[in-house]
């Protein structure tokens, strides 16, 4: 094969693969104003999603807020700029860091865990057995799941930003020698409604996109262990592009101009 | 009634299914016997929209299958399936009581639980089971909380693929004796598959053999030992010589 044609092939591919994942997505969509809606399953979609993740974004949110504070406060110092640290670290976690990492680790936490799951379910013949016992799978599964990511993120977002903030702040009045009073009267005087706005707007769609991966993958896995192995593999690797691919198409989109 | 009619399905490059014509009439046990592998369960799956037939329709009740109809048949319908396909996130009496839970015979769930209870005890299972996950029952356990699953709505159309494989002789029986109760009592219209003589004679009323993804013998249980078809006469017997290949 010329390598013309293994570039085509490939972007055929990728063009396919989108086009499925899309008419997925719009298959979602379509189930979830259409009854019946299955509380039982959102209610526990919500716990699994949101309350559980808290840790993972609470550790990651902290230590990313601290090495943030320590990076501005050295690159601040070779043009004499160490003050900005408090005003960097809160745009940095806000607009950027906050969203991409607290969506990158539900990829890694929910996006993996939903498309192991249902991937099972299907190789274990229980998504027909839903299916013979007049559920459907999209309703039952997919639509709980993502609506609960699409809900929950976008508050696990803006925990996130506050961890992440409250690292660079210890950092920061612990070790840079910032006056904690002033630390916080920067941060927060300097904040605008636009950058939570866009953190919590981001968070959203990366909820979303985590989860329809996981659900999508899980739902066309192939057969036996390695039917889920791959589903697992793919539905992580898959969410975190995509969701680095909306975060840059977001960032233009919401602080064009 | 229900009626497969010239059904084809490959899977890559196995042929498994080749014009399978078959019809279960209203009330009737139809049991389906043939070597493991011969596309059974692939045939069950093909009537209920599973899995899409490459070639050929399903009739039920005269009429040429479509979304609606299956979902109105779909509601009124319980299987069990060949590996059990219990939900391993709900507790047994929540398996058993899946379709009382929710959808049109929703009802409170205490009543749901108490009649999952009972056909745990149908199937020769104790209350003590009904809080426990599907993982901490033996795989012949589960396969009855999936009958009792199969059952617990009262359905008119049921499928049982293989439900005393893996049990021991006495539960089998029981089982054999419950399922011929299901089809006489209630009425229900019902496929089973089974390896199992023993099951084929206490369950069917008529038998279909397939092979080599056809149906190769069909006719009524009575007529099953006069059968002058050297396939049936290969495999109810239970021989190594014959036509019917033992590598496959
Ligand atoms: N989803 C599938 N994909 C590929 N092959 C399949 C699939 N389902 C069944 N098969 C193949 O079809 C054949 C018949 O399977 P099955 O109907 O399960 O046999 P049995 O008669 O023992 O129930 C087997 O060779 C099996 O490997
Ligand atoms: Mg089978």
């Amino acid at each position: 094969m010329t390598p013309l044609a293994a570039l085509g092939r490939t972007v055929l591919g990728l063009l396919a693969s989108i086009g499925r994942l899309t008419l997925f997505f719009g298959e979602t969509l379509g189930h979830m104003i259409r009854p019946p809606f299955y509380l039982r399953e959102f209610g526990h979609a919500l716990f699994s999603i949101g309350w559980l993740s808290l840790p993972v974004v609470g550790l990651t949110a902290i230590f990313t807020g601290g090495a943030l504070a320590l990076q501005i406060y050295a690159g601040g110092a070779r043009f004499n700029a160490e003050a900005v640290v408090p005003q960097i670290v809160a745009i940095g976690i806000v607009r950027e860091l906050g969203p991409v990492l607290v969506g990158l680790m539900i990829a890694a936490r929910v996006t993996s865990s939903i498309a192991a799951e249902i991937a099972t379910m299907k190789v274990t013949e229980q998504i027909d057995a839903l299916i013979t016992l007049s559920t459907n799978p999209m309703k039952y599964l997919t639509v709980p799941r993502v609506l609960a990511a699409f809900l929950v993120v976008p508050l696990l977002v803006a925990v996130g930003d506050v961890i992440g903030i409250l690292g660079g702040y210890i950092v920061g009045t612990g070790t840079l020698g910032f006056n904690p009073s002033t630390y916080i009267r920067s941060t927060v005087d300097f904040l605008e409604w636009s950058d939570m706005r866009s953190s919590l707007i981001k968070g959203a769609a990366f909820g979303t996109i985590a989860a329809t991966m996981g659900c999508y993958f899980g739902l066309t896995s192939g057969r036996g262990a390695q039917g889920v192995g791959r589903a697992t593999k793919s539905s992580v690797a898959t969410a975190a592009v995509l969701i680095l691919a909306a975060n840059f198409l977001l960032t233009s989109l919401l602080f064009a101009a | 009634m229900i009626a497969p009619q010239n059904i084809h399905k490959t899977f890559g490059g196995n042929r498994v299914l080749q014009g399978v014509d078959l019809v279960v009439d209203q009330g009737a046990s139809m049991v389906i016997i043939g070597g493991s592998g011969t596309g059974k369960s692939v045939l069950l799956k093909c009537i209920l929209g599973l899995e899409q037939p490459d070639k050929g329709e399903v009739l039920i009740d005269g009429q040429n299958i479509t979304n609606q109809n299956r979902a109105d048949m779909l509601g009124r319908f319980g299987m069990l399936f060949q590996s059990a396909a219990l939900f391993d996130s709900l507790t047994i009496w929540q398996n058993v009581a899946f379709r009382l839970l929710r959808g049109r015979q929703k009802r409170p769930r205490t009543e749901a639980r108490d009649i999952a209870i009972s056909k745990l005890r149908r199937v020769g299972l104790s209350e003590k089971v009904a809080d426990l996950y599907p993982a901490e029952l033996s795989g012949g356990m589960q396969k009855r909380v999936g009958l009792a699953r199969a059952i617990a709505a009262d359905p008119d159309i049921i499928f049982f693929d293989e439900p005393t494989t893996g049990l021991d002789p006495i539960m089998a029986g029981v089982i054999n004796d419950l399922i011929r109760e299901i089809v006489t009592e209630i009425g229900a219209t019902t496929i089973t598959i089974t390896h199992d003589m023993s099951s084929v004679r206490a369950i069917a009323d008529h038998v279909a053999m397939l092979h080599h993804g056809r149906v190769q013998w069909c006719g009524s249980v009575d007529t099953l030992d006069q059968a002058q078809d050297p396939f049936v006469d290969q495999f109810i017997n239970g021989r190594s010589e014959g036509p019917i290949e033992t590598v496959r």
